[in-house]
């Protein structure tokens, strides 16, 4: 049996220790780089941080931590606002793409079987423009002399142009136009694999359409729903892009800080220090993520 | 083909003053050119156990379906109770269906599956939990009051469903393939719970099945359907020794057909020309047919017997066996007649190891009686 299993054995392992190969090296290994220049001294040289090991004399080894970066953090109240920022728009976000998201999603897995592609389809589309570019195109759309604004005004709906660009609206319709197909996407896979004789069964225990819907398929999409919703909320936690071009001076993100911390201020550590933060703060949404596909996986099984 | 029936069982049928719990009034539903149901009447009356039997595809289910109210009928109306159902939504109808694949709550537990019905009428908690607790004393689920539907085999799904569907106790109870998704032994025992179920509650079953073994175990009456249309409706005992129709008489268990011609009748006896036998059939058949009529006559294979030698009497035929299937209990014997038929008959095995067993190629004399095989004109 043993000399049987053995092939199979060494077989698994190389599967399963190729991806682990991989995030070891592209993602274990820079974030700890990351930590250990979030620990050490920020001075003015190229690269702009201080080795941790450091008076290599008298066969003594000194190593420096610095937690200066994270106290920093703590102490001003700059850093913890951009992290109350970031929450906040990415929940209020994640609340856009949900309702927006979810009759969409519904609407297309009960489409026709034929109108199903080509409906996915427009989903996706965007996608095939680079994301930057699609970011642009909403200046051109929403600045003061903007499509939107002329279209309004044509219309005669308003008399003087709204200002929305550089406006906290503005961050958000990038942010929901960018992160919708996110969202609509594994809500659909979830939404299109459901048994509708379960609906059936719920009107024929008594349930108008409406309680059908509230009773049976949103329980039962929930998990589509979560995975969709942690694929919107994780990344614009960190989201630097929209904020900057289509955001004001005053909209305060923890991705915006970083960079100004990074490239303006060359402050190398005091940027790790918040990279790192952030991820801490990010393995909560993650960890509720993981919860939901294991309970879809079991519900499927 | 063991009726489970009590022989005393009324039959309420034939009582035509009584108000049928279900009137079905030529119902059509048609998707374009195709007609699932086509003009069907029909009524089912309280407290029977009724079986919708036809091959795949022969519209039993899209009936069903609209008993529910999942389907609308192109035409025709169904009265239940009295009440006028045909565009009554499935949530207001005084019926429950048990699906085929179960239909059960995957994020619901067995409790909560079957209190879910309950809970939509608003009844209160207490009655509920008691209603619950003998639903699933019913089924005999108490044990998996907390599991969910993934955590219960087959045969535990199928007795939440049941459970499920008779908790609001309905009028009438639809069940679509109630067994057929369980092997074969727990088929048979649950065949006989679902009876023993229904004659506790009373309450009126319809089951949609394509197996006829399973439809003449349960019934108390069976609609045979074919092509959207009903072929026979009788209880199994008459569906099986009176097919109205070639169909009927080959659908339900096996049967010889033989093809021929009315020579002539006296009282109930009606001699055939049969081209199949190349003899004259006796058969007794008391309504009057023109002579020269083209008829089938229809035997039984377990209804011909195997004699010694001719004895020129009517209704003999000889042949020589080609085909021998060995069931255990009966074996099946294929007979090639002199003019090319082929027919079958059963002998069972009385001796566990016969002295002079029937074998291939062996040339046998057949004989069965008049009142044996059935006339059918369509």
């Amino acid at each position: 049996m043993k000399l049987l299993q053995r092939p199979v054995v060494t077989g698994r392992a190389l599967i399963i220790g190729v991806p682990w190969l991989w995030l070891s090296i592209f993602f274990l290994l820079p974030f700890l780089f990351v930590l250990k220049i979030s620990i050490s001294e920020p001075i003015l040289a190229q690269p702009p941080y201080m080795d941790l090991l450091r008076e290599f004399s008298d066969g003594l080894m000194t190593i420096k931590i610095n937690l200066g970066n994270y106290l920093l953090l703590l102490e001003d109240p700059l850093y913890f606002n951009a992290l109350l920022g970031s929450i906040e728009v990415a929940a209020l976000s994640t609340l856009f793409c949900v309702l927006l998201g979810y009759p969409m999603a519904y609407a297309i897995a009960r489409a026709p079987d034929h109108m199903r592609l080509p409906l996915l389809m427009l989903i996706i589309l965007p996608f095939w423009t680079s994301f930057l570019i699609r970011v642009y195109a909403w200046i051109g759309i929403l600045k003061n002399n903007g499509l939107l604004n002329q279209a309004l005004m044509w219309l005669g709906i308003i008399d003087s142009p709204l200002e929305i660009l550089h406006t906290p609206v503005a961050v958000y319709i990038g942010i929901v136009y960018s992160y919708l197909p996110f969202f609509v996407l594994p809500l659909y896979a979830t939404l299109v694999r459901m048994d509708l004789t379960l609906l059936e069964a719920a009107a024929d225990l008594g349930c108008r359409p409406w309680k059908q819907f509230v009773l049976v398929t949103l329980p039962l999409s929930l998990p589509g729903l979560m995975a969709g919703a942690m694929l919107v909320f994780i990344p614009v936690m960190g989201e630097f892009v929209i904020p900057d071009l289509l955001g004001g001076p005053n909209t305060l993100m923890i991705g915006k800080l970083m960079w100004t911390e990074f490239f303006s201020n060359k402050d190398w550590p005091l940027a790790s220090a918040l990279a790192a933060i952030l991820l801490i703060v990010l393995i909560i949404p993650f960890v509720i993520m993981r919860h939901y596909e294991q309970r879809n996986e079991e519900a499927n099984s | 083909m063991a009726n489970t029936r009590s022989t005393t069982l009324d039959a309420p049928w034939q009582s035509p003053e009584e108000e049928p719990i279900v009137r079905i009034e030529n119902l059509v539903k048609n998707f374009g050119s195709v007609y699932a149901v086509d003009d069907i009447s029909l009524s089912i009356h309280r407290g029977e156990f009724f079986s919708l039997l036809g091959a795949s595809g022969c519209g039993k289910t899209t009936l069903l379906r609209m008993l529910a109210g999942f389907e609308t009928p192109s035409s025709g109306r169904i009265y239940i109770d009295g009440q006028d159902v045909t565009h009554v939504p499935p949530y207001e109808r005084p019926v429950n269906m048990m699906f085929q694949s179960y239909a059960l709550f995957p994020h619901m537990s067995v409790e909560d599956n079957i209190a879910f019905g309950l809970k939509q009428e608003g009844m209160p908690k207490a009655e509920r939990a008691e209603r619950v607790a003998e639903m699933m004393e019913l089924v005999q689920i108490e044990r998996f009051a907390k599991r969910k539907p993934h955590q219960l085999s087959g045969g535990q799904r199928q007795r939440v469903a049941l459970a499920r569907a008779l908790a609001k106790h309905p009028k009438i109870l639809l069940l679509d393939e109630p067994l057929g998704a369980l092997d074969k032994k727990l088929r048979e025992k649950t065949q006989f719970e679902l009876v023993n179920i229904q004659e506790r509650l009373g309450i009126t079953f319809i089951v949609v099945t394509h197996d006829q073994e399973e439809a003449m175990t349960m019934s108390s009456r069976i609609a045979l359907m074919h092509e959207g249309r009903l072929e026979q409706v009788d209880t199994p005992r008459h569906m099986y020794e009176f097919p109205s129709t070639r169909y009927a008489a080959s659908f339900i268990g096996s049967v010889n057909l033989f093809h021929g011609y009315v020579a002539r009748q006296q009282d109930d006896k009606l001699w055939i020309q049969s081209d199949d036998t190349g003899a004259e059939l006796l058969v007794r058949h008391s309504q009057p047919l023109p002579t020269g009529a083209e008829v089938s006559v229809a035997i039984r294979p377990e209804k011909i017997r195997l004699i010694d030698q001719p004895t020129g009497s009517e209704n003999e035929v000889q042949g020589v066996i080609k085909e021998i299937a060995y069931l255990g209990d009966v074996s099946i014997y294929h007979v090639d007649l002199p003019t090319g038929k082929r027919i079958q008959f059963t002998q069972p095995n009385i001796q566990a190891l016969a002295e002079q067993p029937l074998t291939w190629e062996q040339s046998v004399t057949l004989s069965w009686l008049p009142n044996s095989c059935g006339v059918l004109t369509e």
